[in-house]
């Protein structure tokens, strides 16, 4: 009888042990999470099926139909009067709730991150409340105190001051959807970073305001921006609300989803298109923004 | 660290009392004024009127066919949003960032934009609707049209819930039981399931929340017809238009009540979240 040499005799054995379905729960650990060949393919191809139909699908559908006219259609509806009209007022209202939520933003983020009170979570919640109001009620809230029947009606009727159907209503309520957007990117980061830093400045005699220039503002400006992507993102958007308030006043109270509404009404599907394709664009901008935010502040 | 000394610390930051006050003065300008006035308008009609308003057959069916086709949205999100964050977390392929990124869209895309290329596609002239035309099935201008628009916006929701509380699932509680012999099926039902069944609500609870009060997307697929695909917020809209403003007050402030319900549950899963999981969301 040969006598095999360790060397050979052993990895032979340890092959027989491995493969040997007797005794499974001594494998590697490394299978656990392994889902058999056929889940894993048909859970990728159903959500893959599932977002390729309802999402990208009527993405695409967006751009095929705003080009679907031709070119010429297409830079006509842009170029339009109303359109550009259209394409002012969203950008007014746009950076007009930028600037409102961003200093509120801030300032509100810096009493809640950096203080302790009674009533904090509360208040978060109340912050929180324009993301659980429907559009529509946004809308209306403004025309029940401002509108002709509505509470301040009669006195501003009285003084010759227009708010619904006017840009002051459409601002307001823009402000109000967007609302909770930039305070709460901010929030958590703040709370994270704590008040160290800025004691440190303090301390060294900075003032509060040069502190909050110096020190605050530069930790969180990644989250700022982001809070700021998103609240404009929105606030050119904004569909619901806007459309209560506004009367739909062609070339004067018309922002760019309202532009769109009156001409796919209009049946101007070609143009309607055209000018939703520069939303969606702007959609999509943001989300790659966003990516490229979410990987700085990951590195930093 | 005792607790004077913590005061201590927190009063060498400035600012406190100012912030604060602005905070609480805008707050109340721009959202809570505004959401009182709504219920100030509705406390001016009497119990009967309201009853009257609510009770009538168009708004109670505006009311049921809004809840009813959120929630079923909000159900077909439920499934296969975690068949997709299961596939983004658990597995990897090509794309799958690209998947990823896709999941966000329905936030981005603004409503009107989303609402005619929905309205668009299945119409029967559209690439979907020309396709199901054949099989008898229509969706544009029909209730099956607003539950694919409510679809469409609630997806995110369950998913972005969901994704990160499995990405924090730990190994060794999967690993734990597939050494006591537990098959993976059991595994995902009896370990998996539970450590993520209050982001799954939660989820669900966010997105039919959003569902309910969807307007933009909705209305230019549905049809509008009365009593048969006319959502909610659309008749807060038209009996505003027919300066109604009893009845768009008495639907809205039923609607705003049912969505701070909403709020409330949505809050306490969280907290349920937190306290099973130990991670904020």
């Amino acid at each position: 009888m040969t006598v095999l040499p360790y060397s050979e005799y052993v990895p032979h054995d340890d092959a027989l042990i491995v493969r040997t379905p007797a005794r499974p729960r001594l494998r590697p650990r490394v299978a656990v999470r392994d889902d058999p060949v056929w889940v894993r393919y048909t859970v990728i191809a159903l959500a893959v099926a599932f977002l390729g139909l309802f999402v990208v699908v009527p993405l695409i559908n967006v751009f095929a139909q705003a080009f679907a006219k031709g070119i010429d259609i297409y830079l006509a509806a842009l170029t339009d009067a109303e359109a550009l009209a259209a394409i002012r007022l969203t950008l007014i209202t746009a950076a007009a709730s930028i600037l409102v939520n961003g200093f509120f933003g801030l300032v509100a983020a810096w009493a809640i991150a950096k203080f302790e009170f009674r009533g904090k979570n509360v208040l978060i919640t109340l912050i929180d409340l324009p993301f659980s109001v429907s559009p529509v009620i946004a809308g209306l809230v403004f025309v029940l105190l401002f509108g002709l029947q509505g509470l301040l009606g009669p006195w501003l009727a009285a003084h010759d001051i227009k708010i619904i159907f006017a840009i002051p209503g459409i601002l307001l309520a823009t402000i109000f959807v967007t609302f909770p957007f930039i305070v709460r990117e901010l929030i958590p980061l703040m709370q994270e970073q704590g008040t160290e830093e800025e004691e440190a400045a303090l301390s060294l005699g900075a003032s509060g305001l040069w502190t909050f220039i110096r020190v605050t503002l530069p930790n969180v400006k990644w989250a700022l921006l982001y809070g700021v992507l998103l609240c404009n993102a929105r606030a050119m958007g904004e569909y619901g609300a806007v459309s209560v308030v506004s009367g739909h006043i062609r070339g004067e109270t018309n922002t760019m989803p309202l532009h769109i509404e009156t001409l796919y009404e209009g049946y101007q599907a070609a143009p309607a298109f055209a000018v939703a394709s520069l939303l969606a664009l702007l959609a999509l901008v943001t989300l790659l923004a966003k990516a490229v935010l979410e990987k700085r502040s990951a590195k930093e | 660290m005792s607790g004077t000394s913590i005061a201590r610390r927190r009063s060498v930051i400035p600012g406190f009392g100012v912030t604060l006050g602005i905070s609480l003065l805008w707050l109340s300008l721009i959202v809570l004024i505004p959401l009182a006035a709504l219920f100030l308008k509705t406390a001016e009609l009497s119990f009967g009127q309201f009853v009257d308003i609510i009770g009538s057959r168009r708004v109670l069916h505006a009311l049921q066919l809004s809840f009813g086709l959120s929630f079923a949205a909000a159900l077909v999100n439920l499934v296969f949003g975690s068949l997709i964050v299961w596939a983004l977390v658990r597995y990897r392929f090509p794309g799958r960032k690209l998947l990823d990124a896709i999941v966000d869209i329905p936030f981005a895309l603004p409503t009107a934009v989303a609402g005619i290329a929905l309205t668009n596609l299945y119409a029967e002239s559209g690439w979907l609707g020309g396709l199901l035309a054949p099989l008898g099935i229509k969706v544009a201008f029909t209730p099956l049209g607003i539950f694919v628009a409510l679809v469409f916006i609630g997806l995110p929701f369950v998913v972005r819930t969901v994704q990160p509380v499995l990405e924090d699932l730990e190994k060794e509680l999967e690993e734990a039981a597939a050494s006591l012999g537990a098959s993976r099926w059991t595994i995902a039902r009896r370990v998996v399931l539970p450590s993520v069944v209050p982001a799954l609500l939660t989820g669900f609870a966010l997105a039919l929340a959003r569902a309910v009060g969807e307007y933009g997307s909705v209305i230019f697929i549905a049809g509008n017809l009365p009593g048969v695909s006319e959502i909610a917020p659309l008749l807060i809209v038209i009996k505003l238009q027919e300066f109604r403003y009893a009845d768009a007050t008495a639907i809205a402030a039923v609607m705003l009540l049912a969505s701070f319900l909403l709020l409330f549950v949505i809050n306490g899963l969280q907290r349920w979240s937190e306290a099973r999981t130990g991670r904020r969301m």
